[in-house]
């Protein structure tokens, strides 16, 4: 058995989770990690995508859109925007997070413009993962 | 001498107010537990967010490579006052103590030169800053609708906040709402957003001693969570308002039930001796009636 952390999961409104965890693997903004007991300290933003969570009681996946996780050798926090349980999202869910990315895209400046698009195309591929549409 | 028929109809008039006014107490006191909750929910988050960014802040901060949000335009000529209030009155003192001290801000700003800028946020304030301010306010946002807060509605705020400050509209952003101490105390609070200031923030107590690696890169970072710096100090202010709002409204409604209470007791007891003096006076006529016979 793996040496078990400390994970945490709070977005603005809600504690998702707080449990042990052997491994955590968290869709950072330059690509995926995982983060495990004795990590190296980092703090990495977040790209929509899924939070999967090895527990003691099996396996839990998160959507989460934007943020960023802390992550210690004791434990990892992740700080989402938006976070929810993986099981929780419906097409309404996946349709709003589509309207909103759409929306902070088209009035994006041009600058900003290729990471809000590939925003798009993140939640495009969460949808996908979750056997959900998506309508970007 | 109002007649009995008037005194009885004051009394049921005032009987039905107390109904009213007991029934908002209730509706405030549950309303109030979950703000409460809300709050509760969100501190956890609040928190570790505003240690974090302290820290990158603090780091960041000095060099001139330091984003515009956290270094400021490098003027304070125009200062955006952000009026959060509630949508609905009948809460005591809740709205008039946030534009008071609006008030007193804008016209120390005005007095010493600065150019003042105000956003609403909730009807009331608008209504009450209106009249002596109406050439300041620049904009509104109406959360008549919302029911429970939402981090999307703080982030429709600091959205707009962002917007303007990119578009050059003002140099310092301060917004206004009551922090929530007790259910009779609310304190009316400012805390500047644009550029964010950290002093407040305890970064002893949450300061873990790691030195962290940072992806993409230390400035990215901080320039990603600057601008949900601004959402999550918008979204706190919100829930930290509602609730005060919840609370300051029961206690209201608790004092207008009291009072209504008091006022009933002494229309009755009034209700009372004119009764008595109809009496006694149709008493006195049959009696003097009977004499004269």
């Amino acid at each position: 058995m793996a040496d078990m952390m400390q994970f945490d999961l709070v977005s603005p409104e809600r504690r998702l989770t707080s449990t042990e965890a052997s491994a955590v693997q968290i869709p950072g903004a330059d690509g995926d990690f995982t983060a495990m007991a004795n990590h190296a300290p980092v703090i990495a933003t977040l790209r929509p995508g899924i939070v999967t969570v090895q527990g003691a009681s099996g396996e839990e996946k998160f959507v989460v859109t934007g943020g960023f996780a802390e992550v210690t050798p004791d434990g990892t926090s992740v700080l989402a925007e938006r976070a929810m349980p993986a099981g929780e999202v419906t097409q309404e869910v996946i349709d709003d997070f589509v309207a909103s990315a759409v929306a902070a895209r088209d009035n994006a400046t041009p600058e900003m413009l290729d990471q809000l698009s590939k925003q798009v195309g993140d939640i495009a591929l969460v949808a996908s993962e979750l056997g959900l549409q998506s309508k970007a | 001498m109002p007649s009995l028929k008037d005194l009885k109809n004051r009394i049921d008039t005032v009987k039905s107010t107390r109904k009213i006014t007991k029934a908002m107490q209730m509706v405030a006191a549950a309303k109030l537990r979950r703000a409460q909750e809300a709050a509760e929910a969100s501190r956890p988050y609040t928190e570790r967010f505003n240690a974090v960014l302290a820290g990158l802040a603090k780091a960041a901060s000095g060099s001139d490579a330091a984003p515009r949000l956290l270094r400021g335009t490098g003027s304070d000529q125009v200062q955006l006052l952000v009026v959060m209030t509630a949508e609905r009155g009948l809460c005591g003192g809740f709205n008039s103590s946030i534009v008071k001290l609006a008030k007193v801000k804008a016209d120390e700003l005005k007095a010493a030169g600065k150019t003042v800028k105000i956003l609403t946020v909730g009807k009331k304030g608008r209504e009450q800053l209106r009249r002596d301010y109406g050439d300041l306010l620049i904009g509104h946002v109406d959360l008549t609708e919302v029911k429970n807060i939402t981090y999307p509605d703080a982030q429709g705020i600091a959205n707009d906040l962002l917007t303007r400050f990119d578009a050059g509209e003002f140099d310092v952003a301060t917004i206004f709402f009551n922090t929530f101490e007790n259910v009779v105390s609310q304190i009316p609070t400012e805390w500047q957003v644009i550029p964010a200031k950290f002093d407040d923030v305890d970064t002893e107590s949450q300061d873990t001693g790691y030195v962290y690696d940072y992806e993409p890169s230390e400035e990215e970072v901080l320039a990603t969570l600057l601008p949900q710096g601004v959402s999550t100090a918008i979204f706190a202010a919100l829930l930290e308002n509602s609730a005060s709002e919840q609370g300051a409204r029961m206690s209201a409604m608790d004092n207008a039930t009291r009072n209504a209470g008091e006022m009933i007791d002494k229309l009755t007891i009034e209700y009372n001796r004119s009764r008595q003096a109809v009496i006694t006076n149709e008493l006195i006529e049959i009696i003097s009636g009977a004499e004269a016979l």
